[in-house]
């Protein structure tokens, strides 16, 4: 669900800067360039976007860290390591 | 609707002018900058042209402007550019600049040749005034060892040869050394010498030693003393030192031989009178008259100042104006010459939207000149390839101009710059990827952007600068993108940024953590589920053990996404190429078996990719674990080459998905059917077709198979005419060609993207580099001496940084990204067989002629 609502989101942001885009940075929204400009640019920048979250959504494996790091990462990250 | 998607509509006019009018109106156009001219006497040669002598009068002018150029930067004059480009004079003010700068230049002239003899005479009586200063140290320090010397010399001559002391020699010779000389050669006979005094380069006088005393054999006596200042040469004032000297000698013999080798040594004698009271009256007399000298230097100095300060105001306008005049002057030899009707015929290329322009610009040209007849302006009909023009602002002119270095598009070809204003940056970004240096990057380009006024009108001639504010657009966007795919990469410098908390989590305890020096979180219970939800999760950048297989899995697999998108694009450009020119054949035959070859081999392979992402989970049970997740390229390749796979893991399926297989081998046997149609159909149809136009003589049809036949991009809407007829071999041989690299290079280009991932890693660890090895260091320091260390190797990092990681990797990443347009993307679709509209434009021959004059 969350990783629903997060494309969703995503998604819907990129569409809107291709489809205002053009009215709020420039002078003239009509202008086939400047609209083929901000169509590619959230195309892109949207496709990256998805590549990364995807490729990320289900892991096959997971980081290996050494001892040092965890320690680092249990105390700057709020993750602290279990006693015992 | 001009835009920049396709080039502009070209028409081939002809223009008729009234001959007193032509001027103007060339004039006009040449401001406008929006017509191309054609050569209609290209047999006539360059001095049998009609106004060749106009063009001749310009190249003087111009000579003498340079001239008063090269006065006034000599004297360091600052000339006055006011930026402002003044118009084309009329023919007849030519005569009065012609009447000015003769005026000036004789002035100048004149004024020249003055001062340089007044500065020969200047320099004549300081070196006069020189000598006398100087030798009267000469005869003060020279008595007593003259008498010594010339009492040796004496003795010896005198047993020799007796006959030389006789009363004539011995009266001359006390002439010359006055009245103290004869006083004191009373006792002997004689006593008596002569000298000679001047003046010599300092560099010369180890040589004119060494050739007086050879030639002399011994028998002078020479005296020197360097003058101190340097003395300015009149000829070319340059700063020379020179020095004084004297000699000493006995005879007539001797003295003419002196004189011979002062003369051959170009050294100044001068007159040189011994009696002290002679020498200080004339030293007198040579200070006045050096003062006086002085006094008209510096007013003739002063003249010329004036005169050149006046020139300086007004040298860059003439310089415009000479040139705009001689380039009318060109464009009018272009032109025909019609007798009869006392007017000129000239044939352009100009873009169709601009034809209301131009004759706008026709109409004031012609109330300009007082001509009462209007010039006429007709489009023609051509089978001629119009040149290829493209409209483009400060902001795409660059981007042009990177698709114009591979190739100018041919006529209304589609043109790519417009996708590469985006897809550039883009595919930089993706390799460069660095929020940190990607900022950098920015920030100077929106320097150069901000202040593009100001440092435009600097005009420079280091040409990397010239480069690099010229891209000034394409730098800025690069660094945006750099930023973007920094953030999506979670790298700045090389570390991340923890701004949503890390979707991983540690589930190991206090002596779990002790006893092991390495630690692998598992995705099965230290996974939240939900992916860190922009861009990479900050542990993959402290994962050291195996940060660069997570890495390179994703990067490589977003090289290929992106690429073969990239290609995808392309071939549909192609598609609108081929319906703007009614290409039928190329339509059915190529464009569509391209794309669908390119769609069932590596699109699929790209659709493969997302559904691994999607579907193996090591949270999911066999057979979709993550031990089950197959490898793309194995797939790929058994794929291909209709393999079996090798048996699957343990509880694992062969395939990814339910029918994979005969999916797979259906793909691969439609993509290999396309090769066949792409290699034959369009040959095969145009050989049909020419068979059924020699069986039947029909226009129409004929008409349509050679309109689908050959590329027919420069005749549209023109009529049906003769073209040359391609042989049948030769378009089979083509279509081969075309077809093999096609194929070939969609494999090899689709490699080729992996690029993107090679230099993305290589920026990444260079980063890291630099990080640990040289900042890293200077952090870990401690005390006072820690600050001044992290100092130093601050400043060691960021130079390093700036000169390494944004210089020369972000030129690095700049070529890849080059070629990745122009040849994997552009190949698809791209013919870039068009040459450039080059318009009559006064703007364009100024810069040209300004550059050239600098160098």
């Amino acid at each position: 669900m969350e990783v629903f609502l997060t494309i969703v989101f995503f998604t819907i942001f990129w569409a809107a800067v291709a489809k205002y885009g053009p009215i709020l940075f420039t002078k003239q929204p009509h202008d086939d360039l400047v609209r083929c400009i901000f169509l590619l640019t959230a195309v892109v920048c949207w496709l990256f976007w998805l590549c990364c979250y995807l490729a990320q959504l289900n892991p096959l494996l997971g980081p290996k860290l050494n001892g040092n790091t965890i320690r680092i990462i249990a105390s700057s990250w709020g993750n602290p390591i279990k006693e015992g | 609707m001009g835009s920049l998607f396709r080039s502009e509509e070209m028409a081939l006019c002809q223009l008729f002018l009234q001959s007193e009018a032509a001027y103007a109106c060339v004039s006009e156009l040449g401001e406008l900058g929006l017509v191309q001219f054609r050569d209609l006497n290209p047999d006539v040669n360059a001095f049998q042209r009609k106004f060749v002598n106009e063009v001749r009068r310009c190249d003087e002018m111009e000579r003498k402007l340079r001239y008063l150029e090269k006065e006034i930067k000599k004297d360091g004059i600052p000339m006055l550019d006011t930026g402002e480009s003044p118009e084309a004079p009329q023919p007849r003010e030519m005569i009065d600049l012609e009447a000015t700068f003769e005026k000036l230049e004789n002035e100048l002239r004149e004024v020249n040749q003055n001062a340089e003899a007044l500065k020969r005479n200047f320099l004549e009586l300081t070196e006069l005034k020189h000598i006398l200063r100087k030798t009267q140290v000469f005869f003060d320090e020279s008595v007593p060892t003259v008498y010594k010397s010339s009492g040796a010399y004496s003795s010896s001559k005198y047993r020799r040869y007796p006959q030389m002391a006789d009363n004539q020699n011995e009266d001359e010779q006390a002439q010359l050394l006055g009245e103290e000389g004869v006083r004191a050669s009373q006792p002997g006979q004689n006593l008596k010498l002569g000298f000679v005094a001047g003046v010599i380069l300092r560099e010369r006088l180890p040589a004119f030693e060494r050739m007086l005393w050879r030639a002399c054999r011994g028998n002078v006596f020479l005296r020197q003393a360097m003058i101190e200042t340097p003395l300015e040469d009149p000829t070319n004032g340059d700063q020379v030192h020179k020095s004084v000297f004297i000699i000493f000698f006995q005879g007539d013999q001797l003295k003419t031989r002196v004189k011979k080798i002062c003369e051959g040594f170009r050294a100044t004698l001068y007159p040189c009178p011994e009696a002290p009271a002679d020498r200080r009256e004339m030293a007198m007399g040579v200070m006045t008259r050096i003062e006086d000298l002085n006094t008209v230097l510096g007013q003739t100095q002063d003249h010329r100042h004036r005169v050149l300060v006046a020139a300086a105001k007004n040298l860059k306008n003439w310089f415009v104006k000479v040139r705009k005049i001689k380039a009318i002057y060109h464009t009018l030899n272009l032109f025909n010459l019609d007798v009869t009707q006392k007017c000129l015929i000239a044939e352009c290329w100009v873009p169709l939207l601009d034809i209301e322009t131009i004759q706008l610009a026709l109409r004031r040209g012609t109330e300009r000149s007082g001509s009462s007849v209007p010039p006429i302006l007709n489009r023609m009909q051509t089978f001629e390839n119009p040149p290829t023009y493209n409209r483009t602002n400060k902001f795409t002119k660059a981007f042009q101009a990177l698709i114009d270095a591979y190739g100018v598009a041919s006529y209304r070809e589609m043109n790519p710059a417009p996708y590469t204003i985006i897809t550039f940056p883009f595919l930089f970004a993706v390799m460069f990827g660095d929020l940190g240096h990607g900022a950098i990057m920015a920030l100077f380009g929106l320097w150069m952007i901000r202040k593009e006024k100001g440092l435009a009108a600097q005009k420079t001639d280091n040409e990397i600068w010239n480069i690099f504010f010229g891209g000034r657009y394409i730098i800025f966007l690069m660094g945006v993108f750099s930023m973007y795919t920094g953030l999506i990469y979670n790298d700045i410098f090389s570390k991340s940024l923890n701004i949503f908390g890390s979707h991983w989590h540690l589930s190991y305890n206090k002596s779990t953590v002790m006893e092991n020096k390495f630690l692998q979180l598992s995705p099965k219970g230290d996974y939240e589920g939900a992916p860190y939800p922009f861009g990479m999760d900050p542990i993959w950048q402290v994962a050291g053990a195996n940060k660069i297989i997570f890495h390179n899995a994703y990067k490589m697999k977003i090289s290929i996404i992106f690429g073969v998108i990239h290609m995808i694009f392309g071939v549909v450009m192609s598609w609108h190429n081929h319906t703007y020119f009614r290409n039928r054949i190329s339509l059915l035959y190529e464009f569509i078996p391209q794309l669908v070859f390119l769609l069932l081999l590596f699109f699929y392979m790209v659709l493969l990719m997302f559904i691994k992402w999607i579907k193996f989970a090591a949270t999911n049970d066999k057979p979709y674990s993550e031990a089950c997740a197959p490898s793309i390229l194995i797939t790929f390749i058994d794929m291909v080459l209709f393999n079996t796979p090798k048996p699957p893991p343990e509880n694992c399926e062969t395939y990814m998905f339910m029918g994979q297989h005969f999916i797979q081998v259906l793909f691969v046997l439609v993509a290999v059917g396309c090769i066949p149609v792409m290699l034959l159909a369009k040959p095969l149809l145009i050989m049909q077709a020419r068979k059924q136009a020699n069986v039947q003589p029909i226009a129409g049809a004929t008409s349509d198979a050679e309109a689908g036949g050959v590329s027919n991009s420069g005749s549209h809407g023109g009529g049906g005419g003769h073209e040359e007829e391609e042989e049948l071999s030769e378009i089979f041989i083509h279509q081969s060609i075309h077809t093999i690299e096609y194929v070939l290079g969609s494999v090899s280009h689709t490699a080729s993207y992996l690029r993107l991932w090679a230099l993305s890693l290589a920026h990444a660890q260079l980063a890291e580099v630099l990080w640990t090895m040289v900042l890293s260091i200077g952090l870990k320091q401690e005390g006072p001496v820690g600050g001044i260390v992290l100092t130093c190797v601050f400043a060691f990092w960021a130079i390093l940084t700036v000169g390494i990681l944004v210089l020369m990797e972000g030129l690095s990443a700049f070529l890849h990204t080059l070629r990745l347009h122009w040849v994997e993307f552009q190949s698809k679709f791209y013919k870039g067989q068009g040459y450039a509209f080059q318009p009559f434009s006064f703007d364009a021959i100024i810069e040209n002629g300004a550059a050239a004059a600098e160098e």
